[in-house]
């Protein structure tokens, strides 16, 4: 049997941290600002930027990489 | 935004202009009109040229949408399969010997992720100096990609098991919109070249496009239809994600200081977003979860990525090439398809 959606819900929801790079969690996802605004991305996966070099905080744009 | 804009029709495109005896001969065989090259000539002619290229193009394109008048039984010709092995098998063996060889996965990823602080790229290029007419003709030829974005790498889904074709579609339904035929990344571009005033026709500049940016497609095509090449398939995508994000950074800021259009902007903006979780996903659990089950594709999957750098390099110089010469890249000019810019 495929898992239900009710399945789906009472799992823990996986975040993946990584040593460099964003934290990866499970989408969607709602994000509270330090401001209190709050962006939303409805996206499978989402990557939070955690270097707070991105662009488009407080989502990733690849800016946490090295630079040569 | 274009919510309310119609579906294109999914009508064939029109057969295009022959650039020499390869494709002038499958376009002929394709039309009833003639016969099919020879393996001599297939060997004879320069891999990376228009000719060869337009020929294995067209052998392709019967995967994807077809040409009109062309009967979809041509998919399965076993003559035509002769050919495009033939052809297949000049630009595998060119691929081969001409990219750079890394030894590890690992060691091909790194060059890629890191940024160059003074990066001579076409998308440096576009991001600094780039006119309307350039950001146009880089549209035109990328064209024939992303009006069929991410549809080459679905034939890799029934080649992958576990977590690596798990993630592989979680990153192929993202492309495709989520479920949204709106935000299909391929309609997204359509939107992006109505920003332009071009035609959004599929197909429709495939006769204006480079060798160059007909080499990148065929490298997908290639590495897509064949079981045998799925570890260069995945090596080929995560090279696309990994540089896609900074690439697109740049082409939103190109896309802005022109006035292409919020269209234009919005294609690459959502490219930055989405690629910075793609490479994530792909690195990690295509990669990882392909390399898990067949450790001996890691060869492969560092070819995918060490070929997709060779041909992207090569398509970025052409045009650069063109460019600062003042010369158009392409192979016909292009005209102004609607009034959508003031």
């Amino acid at each position: 049997m495929p898992n239900s959606p009710s399945d789906r819900s009472a799992a823990p929801r996986r975040v993946t941290v990584q040593r460099k790079g964003p934290l990866l969690v499970e989408g969607p996802v709602e994000v509270e600002l330090e401001d209190g605004s709050v962006v939303t991305s409805d996206r499978f996966r989402v990557a939070l930027c955690t270097c707070r070099r991105s662009r488009r905080y407080p989502w990733c744009d690849t800016s946490h990489r090295d630079r040569a | 935004m274009a919510h309310d804009r119609e579906e294109p029709e999914p009508r064939e495109p029109g057969l295009p202009t022959p650039r020499g005896p390869l494709s002038g001969g499958v376009e002929a065989y394709l039309r009833d009109a003639g016969r099919l090259p020879r393996l001599e000539e297939v060997a004879r002619a320069a891999v990376y040229g228009e000719d060869l290229q337009l020929a294995l193009y067209l052998c392709y394109e019967l995967h994807y949408r077809g040409f009109a008048g062309v009967s979809p039984d041509r998919e399965w010709d076993p003559d035509l399969l002769r050919t495009r092995a033939a052809l297949e098998h000049r630009f595998l063996s060119a691929l081969r010997g001409d990219a750079r060889v890394h030894d590890s996965v690992d060691e091909a990823l790194a060059g890629l992720l890191v940024e160059p602080v003074d990066g001579t790229g076409v998308t440096h290029f576009l991001r600094d100096e780039g006119e309307l007419w350039h950001v146009r003709e880089y549209a035109a030829q990328r064209s024939l990609y992303h009006l069929k974005e991410a549809d080459p790498h679905a034939w890799v889904l029934p080649r992958l098991w576990g977590r690596a074709k798990a993630a592989m579609a979680a990153v192929e339904f993202d492309e495709w919109g989520g479920g949204r035929a709106d935000r299909v990344h391929a309609r997204l571009f359509a939107d992006l070249m109505r920003d332009l005033g071009l035609d959004t026709t599929y197909g429709r500049y495939l006769d204006a496009a480079s060798a160059e940016a007909l080499v990148t497609v065929n490298l997908m095509s290639l590495f897509g239809l064949h079981r045998a090449l799925r570890g260069a398939l995945v090596g080929h995508f995560a090279a696309v994600e990994i540089t896609s994000s900074p690439g697109s950074r740049r082409l939103a800021e190109a896309m802005r200081r022109t006035g292409a259009g919020p269209a234009a902007e919005h294609f690459y903006d959502e490219h930055v977003e989405a690629d910075a979780v793609h490479e994530q996903v792909v690195r990690h659990d295509v990669i990882g979860g392909l390399l898990e089950l067949e450790p001996h594709l890691a060869p492969d999957v560092a070819f995918g990525v060490d070929a997709t750098e060779f041909v992207e390099e090569r398509f970025g110089a052409r045009l650069l090439a063109d460019w600062r010469a003042s010369r158009s890249s392409l192979r016909a000019p292009l005209t102004q398809e609607t009034a959508y810019i003031s």
